[in-house]
């Protein structure tokens, strides 16, 4: 069976502990995270949580039948099943010196991102887009210049009128 | 309205809980709770001897009553005694709850006296857990607790109550909930109808079917359903280890329990069938062996009340999420009024595959083991513990060798009467389970069969069998060696015996049991096995330790071999299956 990249959006009770049950799951049962994030939702009860993994159907099936087991666990979607937006933003710190400056600022520009903060050597990067963009972007300015990398994970929301809520 | 401190208010809710008994062991972090329940005189407390037992004491009156067990324990130490019995209990899906003390809520994570983080050692091995915030919280986590702990898929919870939240001289308002909501639980009520109907059309079409029932099929009254299941159709059944005593043993249509020790018959049926019908089992390794080889023919119709169970292995053809009973009640009227029928020709051959098995290599047509041997056999200890108590007791076991001849050679006719740690397999489980069973039925038979490894582990106990007057007989099954290790290392090591023997260093039983106010008997000899133990269980108000000495180099057999289909077994030392 292939292996794909999923996307699983959980809604759990924003209650201690109930972060660690999610992330124990994955190390008990030898289930792969790829990123992760999490943080309350509108309704301060709850929090939302996003994380994306690699596996077949049947691995895929069995993390989400596992992560809905979890007490603390409200809801939880597949976002890879149906039409949905990702997004990750990062953050990224290249050395910035000489003619490099300007070809670093092009790269931005193509990538639509913005330099937030700046020295003589370095430029700060904010990068918004899917984990695919983000990872090109890296690759258009080269892994030699880079210094420093923050990801966020990976967040989705489903496209149209489909929603995760209680 | 009622002012009570925490502790008052968790004992009170333990109280309106309908919790009549519990096991624990004291110390500093739980000392206000104990001193709420020396202030009351509903729930009553046993002092065991480690916290393994109270754990293991709290899951076998489960076990045999259906209810939950409630443990209490310290911080530290005692909570991490309890581990074991916890990782027991969640392994079998049994329902308890673990009240662990906790240090003082301002000294958390400053590496106080007798502090672990008991929310995070026992995370993986409970169905949930609450750390007390709040005392004023305690009686709906005490409800939530019980509930989750009981619902949907049985398993233990724990509750951490840090010292001051039960202190004496603050006081909250007492109000029990009589029930909990919660957004984020739903067991599943019922059985999902479409599936249902291909369920049904499915076995009936089945020309060699097998039921293959577990320790799910415990539960309710699904024993019922699935005795009238098995009449009504005429199919053999076949159990895990975990769900002997569902259907009764000694019925013809019962074919034995399957797996590594399974018989020859139900393991031999379950590789030809072509269709498997599971009640609450889970194809876990002891019973499916190589997952590529399993039963090349059988379509898959599986009920089990956690979905995560399902086509975890074993991809199900016609899964049903639902509570046993519930969906075997769904299911009975449409095999009993639909318009398909049982293929009874079909049936009829197959049965007769089935009864050619039996006489070929059944444990029960004949002895497969050498009755006539200089030195008594361990499997015709059980035989005779079995015909001893006309296979009416409670056996609580340990776990080796002498567990598999249990499970072979007892026979059980009826639900919660057999008591063994099937899943993490937990020496040191028999003498405290025992002792927990005879908790909740006091006048009843209880036997503990064991073997004089595994007895060791909680051999503590006996101190608190005669505290409590608890008259369990303990059938030690002395194969002077830790016999089920030696097994593997006869069988796939050359005989290499690589620290499974005592060099001479075992206890006098006799004397130990006597030590503990008990009586000790020795069996050696075989004219002297039945009437040593029709003496041991005349003695209705003793606990009789019953040291039997027995072939050291026997065997269990039927044995499944690795990597194989479940279908090819060693069905002695020097026989296996083509
Ligand atoms: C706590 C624990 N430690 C180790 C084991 C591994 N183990 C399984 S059976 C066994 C031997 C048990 O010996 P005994 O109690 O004498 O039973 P026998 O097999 O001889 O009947 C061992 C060591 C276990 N199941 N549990
Ligand atoms: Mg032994």
């Amino acid at each position: 069976m292939s292996k794909r990249r999923r996307i699983i959006s959980v809604l759990m009770e924003n209650e201690p502990g109930a972060l660690s049950r999610v992330v124990g799951l994955f190390s008990q049962r030898g289930y792969n995270i790829e990123s992760l994030n999490v943080a309350p939702t509108e309704d301060d009860s709850l929090s939302r949580l996003t994380l994306t993994s690699i596996g077949d159907d049947l691995a895929i099936e069995q993390i989400t039948k596992n992560l809905n087991k979890l007490i603390d666990v409200v809801k939880l979607v597949d976002l890879s099943e149906g039409s949905h937006i990702e997004r990750e933003l990062m953050m990224i710190k290249v050395r910035a010196t000489g003619s490099m400056r300007e070809e670093v600022k092009r790269s931005v520009d193509i990538f639509r991102g913005q330099i937030i903060d700046v020295t003589q050597s370095t430029y700060t990067i904010q990068l918004l887009g899917d984990s695919e963009k983000l990872s090109a972007f890296i690759d258009a300015v080269g892994e030699s210049i880079v210094l420093e990398v923050v990801r966020t994970g990976v967040s989705g929301i489903s496209r149209g009128e489909k929603i995760l809520k209680l | 309205m009622e002012m009570l401190s925490g502790g008052d208010m968790l004992i009170r809710a333990l109280a309106d809980e309908g919790v009549d008994i519990m096991f624990g062991y004291p110390g500093g972090a739980a000392l206000h709770i104990y001193d709420a329940i020396y202030r009351q005189d509903k729930v009553k407390h046993i002092l065991v001897r480690h916290e393994q037992s109270a754990t293991h004491a709290a899951d076998a009156y489960s076990r045999v009553t259906g209810k939950v067990g409630t443990v209490l324990v310290t911080s530290g130490p005692g909570a991490t005694n309890a581990i074991t019995g916890i990782a027991t209990a969640f392994m079998d899906s049994i329902p308890m709850v673990v009240i662990s003390g906790q240090v003082p809520s301002d000294k958390i994570g400053q590496d106080a006296f007798q502090e672990t983080d008991m929310i995070g050692v026992s995370r993986p091995i409970v169905k949930h857990s609450f750390m007390v915030q709040n005392p004023a919280d305690i009686p709906e986590i005490v409800k939530k607790a019980y509930y989750i702990a009981a619902s949907g898929r049985p398993g233990p919870v724990v509750i951490d109550v840090p010292k001051d939240y039960t202190a004496p001289n603050e006081t909250y308002e007492y109000n029990y909930p009589e029930s909990v909501s919660m957004r984020s639980y739903n067991p599943v009520q019922k059985g999902h109808s479409g599936q249902i109907k291909k369920a049904v059309s499915a076995i009936l079409a089945a020309k060699q079917p097998v039921i293959y029932i577990g320790g799910g099929a415990i539960h309710g009254n699904t024993p019922e359903l699935v005795t009238k299941l098995i009449k009504t159709l005429g199919y053999p059944i076949t159990s895990t280890l975990m769900g002997l005593g569902a259907y009764p043993s000694t019925d013809e249509q019962f074919i034995g329990m399957l797996g590594m020790h399974g018989t020859y018959e139900a393991n031999t049926a379950m590789h030809k069938s072509d269709l498997i019908f599971c009640v609450g089992a889970r194809f876990d390794d002891r019973v499916t062996n190589a997952l590529d080889k399993f039963c090349p023919n059988a379509k898959i119709v599986h009920i089990d009340i956690d979905p995560a169970s399902i086509s975890k292995t074993i991809a199900a053809d016609i899964p049903i999420v639902g509570p046993a009973d519930t969906v075997l009640q769904q299911m009975l009227p449409l095999i009993e009024k639909g318009k398909d029928k049982v293929d009874s020709a079909a049936l009829e051959s197959w049965w007769k595959s089935i009864n050619e098995w039996r006489q070929k290599h059944g444990l029960y047509t004949k002895n497969r083991f050498d009755d006539q041997s200089e030195m008594i056999k361990p499997q015709e200890v059980v035989q005779a513990v079995y015909k001893a108590t006309k296979g009416e007791a409670i056996v609580a076991t340990d776990v080796g060798q002498h567990q598999m001849f249990a499970a072979q050679y007892y026979l059980f006719d009826k639900p919660r009467k057999w008591v063994t740690s099937g899943g993490l397999g937990t020496m040191g489980f028999g003498i405290p389970a025992a002792m927990g069973a005879q908790f909740a039925f006091m006048d009843d038979t209880v036997v503990c069969i064991t073997g004089e490894g595994s007895v060791q582990m909680c051999i503590q106990e006996l101190s608190t069998l005669k505290q409590y007057g608890l008259p369990i007989k303990i059938i030690n099954i002395n194969n002077q060696a830790l016999g089920m290790v030696k097994q593997w290392q006869d069988m796939n090591y050359d005989g290499r015996y690589s620290e499974i023997l005592y060099e001479d260093s075992l206890p006098d039983f006799i004397k130990l049991a006597e030590a503990y106010g008990h009586v000790g008997m020795k069996v050696t000899k075989r004219e002297e096995l039945m009437s040593k133990l029709e003496e041991c269980f005349a003695m209705k108000d003793q606990v009789v330790f019953m040291d039997i000495y027995v072939d050291p180099d026997e065997h269990v057999y039927p044995m499944q071999i690795p990597l194989e289909s479940v279908g090819d077994m060693q069905l002695s030392k020097t026989e296996r299956t083509a």
